[in-house]
């Protein structure tokens, strides 16, 4: 009974990883990153494709925020904090820290192939 | 030795003693800077006259490796506090009471704070204004009497006392920020004053410009003190770097205190000015409190800055 469980446990493991690793590629085209760490986000310039979600991970033992006045603003993240937001429309989102204003980035959206680009 | 020669002398003393992380102590006559000697002489100077306390960037919650106790060390200073041979007539806060403005940490910084059983006036860091409407938490505990964001200002002593905040509605790629409406306020609010009257204004960050690259300044803090320049005697009283600096500029005499917290790096000398990791048995030597002390009728000013240890 036991070794019988055991087997579905692997069985339904296998599954899992495969779904996990079909579903990797998409999820990796989708979705990057922004660390903030010495007070500063890197990359300072991040670029990305529309509907792409961007995650912020604080790594400072000091609170940041992500603020783009009129876009998104995050709650103030402690050390190891994350804050995500999703791209939905093309255009160069300027953001800042609004406790350290001088730490200062930005994320350039760009429409997909096939879509508005094109004349 | 004239005056003028202990003034030139006072900066040389003062440059030294900054960066030694020793007690600092000097007077100020009419704006003029001069030396009074160290500490030992302060302790006796302070017995005739009117003392206050500043105390700063407190940030209870912090409990990072610079400083995981930052609650004890907050401690440490108040019983440092309630231990001075001369009872001060009041405490000022310059603001980081918290960490992260969370109710259970200006709720422990209370209970902490009033140990020292003295009134304190308290200006918000940006770290006392990160709750979900952006600093209700802080002004309905602090913000009493005052206006806008938490600016205010009172008379002890014949002295002029205004409390500002810079750490609102900051700009990108910006500094400290005062903002129209509490520059319209202060014009007003030091107008008719007789130019004689002693003026202590005290806000987080410094409202010179220490390191812009850090943003540790405040955008427009010139133009505040623009209103203050016919003042025969203006402090200016801040915290936020969480070290000691001073600076002297006609009539107006900057200071910035220590954090009973953790230390801060020195301008450019770290990748940032993130909490700097000193060895254990050096932490205490970093953090402190300062006494300030006017002498009547001789409008002398002197500041103390007491390190925990050392």
């Amino acid at each position: 009974m036991s070794k019988m469980k055991s087997l579905m446990k692997v069985v339904v493991a296998g599954v899992a990883a495969f779904l996990l690793l079909a579903a990797t590629p998409v999820w990796a085209a989708d979705a990057t990153a922004v660390k903030i760490a010495n007070f500063s986000f890197g990359p300072q310039e991040l670029k990305v494709k529309v509907g792409t979600t961007v995650t912020w991970t604080n790594e400072d033992d000091i609170p940041h925020t992500v603020v783009s006045p009129n876009n998104f603003r995050s709650k103030a993240l402690d050390t190891n904090d994350t804050f995500s937001f999703t791209f939905s429309k093309p255009g160069t989102y300027r953001y800042f820290c609004s406790l350290h204003p001088h730490m200062t980035g930005a994320v350039v959206v760009e429409a997909t192939t096939g879509s508005i680009a094109t004349p | 030795m004239s005056d003028r020669d202990e003034g030139l002398n006072r900066r040389k003393v003062l440059e030294c003693m900054t960066w030694a992380g020793t007690g600092v102590l000097w007077t100020v006559a009419g704006g003029v800077p001069t030396s009074l000697g160290i500490i030992d002489e302060a302790v006796a100077a302070q017995q005739k006259g009117f003392t206050f306390l500043q105390i700063s960037d407190s940030h209870v919650g912090f409990d990072k490796s610079a400083n995981p106790n930052a609650k004890g060390t907050l401690e440490e200073a108040i019983a440092r506090v309630k231990a001075l041979p001369v009872r001060p007539s009041f405490m000022i806060h310059t603001g980081d009471i918290s960490h992260l403005s969370k109710p259970s940490e200006f709720d422990d910084a209370e209970r902490i704070i009033s140990q020292a059983r003295l009134d304190v006036h308290y200006v918000p860091g940006e770290h006392d204004l990160l709750d979900e409407e952006q600093g209700k938490l802080y002004r309905n505990r602090y913000g009493r009497g005052s206006k806008g964001a938490g600016w205010y200002s009172f008379d002890a002593d014949g002295v002029h006392f205004i409390g500002l905040v810079n750490v609102v509605d900051l700009k990108a790629g910006g500094l400290g920020n005062l903002g129209a409406e509490q520059l319209e306020w202060l014009e007003d609010d030091v107008k008719g004053r007789s130019a004689s009257q002693p003026i202590v204004v005290f806000a987080h960050i410094p409202l010179w410009t220490v390191y812009p690259q850090w943003g540790w300044g405040t955008e427009d803090g010139a133009r505040a003190l623009s209103y203050l320049k016919r003042f025969g005697s203006v402090t200016v009283l801040n915290g936020h770097i969480h070290q000691v600096m001073q600076k002297v500029e006609g009539n107006i005499t900057f200071h910035t205190a220590r954090s009973t917290a953790f230390p801060q790096p020195a301008p450019g000398s770290a990748p940032s000015p993130g909490p700097l990791k000193v060895p254990e048995d050096k932490l205490r030597t970093t953090l402190g409190i300062a006494s300030v002390t006017f002498k009547q009728n001789e409008q002398r000013l002197a500041i103390i800055d007491t390190p925990l240890q050392g």
